[in-house]
């Protein structure tokens, strides 16, 4: 379907639009928590991979968590009101666990939401605040009134324990 | 593998935006230099991938999917399709712009050297004007038959008659102005009279009546360029003057 999408094949795109646009729009709303915002990235999102199909390779991990982890970054932007900070080039994935398939993307996506239920509150809280509303960890630490070393182990602890959820 | 430890937790905030200061560029230098280090980013990402997928809510309204088709249908495609499918000589119009475009960047260039030239002549002609009307004033001083002519002498002298000669010899100019002169008997003319450094013989220079105040001024008469001049004179003649002078002379210097 990229290689459509980079014939300018339009009807790949809507194709494309509608199976990941669900993701790529909870993710930015998630972020934004405002419709209007969560709908400018979703068109700046399928915008610049119509624009720039070559920036996304296929060796380097599967479009659905791609357009999800470029929705995140651009809500954040939005949400910080600043400038793009992260080059699409840049962004590589890697993931061990099998995503290609519906099924298994059920799957995994259920290891995971048992694994953040299952760490404790305030590590699962820290790496929400990071991830999902772009604090950095000075912010965290004043926020949570924690020490920054500790909210650096925590998030990383968190982000493993994901990782290991989809191990298992 | 999870990367140099020292670097572990920064690289995983770094992974999500949240590391800060000087520890952002001690990441990046790092990463530039450990593959294993930047494998470990890789898996990052796909952690916060995984975490992104997580995400569920509302569909997008239907306004959102109008709104990008389009705006597709409003974005060129991909450049690089173009040329990929293009013949070349659909791409004719754009060599031909690119050709008109340096075309104009010449003419332009031309035009901004003609405009300084332009700029150049303009210039030089506003001087050589100031310098005419200031020549042409000093003419009309000069030949203005209502202008006060006061020649000075020494106190109680009673005054003589006077002449002043300028002349350039390298290009025949001349300039004589008399003052006091005595009125001309009928049929009778002043003539004045150049005097060469070589050979004896008078040359005839112009010849001219005083106004009834006795001045008189003879300007750039027709002469013989590179004649160096060691006398002028004037005399009295003939109406329409002589050959040669005839004595006594009225004026003399050298």
């Amino acid at each position: 379907m990229i290689a459509r999408i980079r014939c300018g094949d339009q009807d790949a795109m809507a194709e494309l639009y509608d199976r990941y646009s669900p993701l790529v729009y909870a993710v930015a709303l998630r972020v934004l928590a405002e419709t209007g915002a969560a709908e400018d990235v979703l068109q700046e999102v399928f915008m610049q991979l119509w624009r720039h199909p070559a920036n996304f390779d296929v060796r380097r991990g599967g479009l659905g968590p791609w357009l999800a982890v470029i929705a995140r970054h651009r809500a954040i932007d939005a949400l910080r009101k600043r400038r793009p900070q992260t080059d699409l080039e840049d962004v590589v994935i890697a993931i061990e666990a099998d995503l290609e398939g519906a099924a298994e993307r059920t799957r995994a996506v259920e290891k995971v939401r048992a694994s953040l239920h299952a760490m404790p509150d305030n590590q699962r809280k820290a790496l929400e605040m990071a991830f999902f509303e772009g604090m950095t960890h000075t912010e965290i630490a004043a926020q949570t009134g924690e020490p920054l070393g500790t909210v650096k182990t925590r998030i990383r602890a968190a982000l493993m324990a994901l990782r290991r959820a989809l191990a298992v | 593998m999870t990367g140099h430890e020292q670097f572990a937790e920064d690289l995983a905030l770094y992974a999500l935006g949240s590391l800060e200061g000087e520890a952002v560029n001690s990441v990046e230098r790092h990463l530039e230099e450990c593959a294993a280090c930047r494998q470990e980013l890789a898996r990052l990402e796909g952690d916060m991938a995984l975490l992104a997928l997580t995400t569920s809510g509302p569909a997008p309204p239907q306004r959102a999917r109008q709104r990008l088709l389009k705006a597709l249908g409003h974005e060129p495609r991909s450049l690089r399709t173009v040329f990929m499918r293009r013949r070349w000589w659909t791409l004719a119009p754009v060599f031909a712009s690119l050709v008109l475009a340096v075309f104009a960047i010449l003419l332009w260039r031309e035009n901004a050297r003609q405009r300084d030239r332009m700029e150049a002549l303009r210039a030089d002609a506003a001087r050589n004007q100031a310098t005419f009307e200031e020549a042409k004033h000093l003419l009309a001083l000069l030949t203005d038959p209502s202008a006060m002519h006061v020649t000075l002498v020494a106190a109680q002298s009673k005054p003589q008659p006077a002449g002043k000669a300028i002349y350039m010899p390298g290009n025949g100019a001349l300039v004589f102005m008399a003052s006091n002169l005595a009125p001309l008997a009928p049929a009778k003319t002043y003539e004045l009279w150049l005097v060469p450094m070589h050979g004896d013989k008078p040359m005839p220079a112009a010849t001219f009546k005083p106004d009834p105040q006795g001045n008189a001024m003879v300007m750039m008469p027709p002469m013989t360029a590179g004649v160096e001049a060691r006398t002028f004179a004037v005399t009295i003649e003939p109406e329409g003057g002589s050959a040669t002078p005839t004595m006594p002379m009225v004026l003399v210097g050298s």
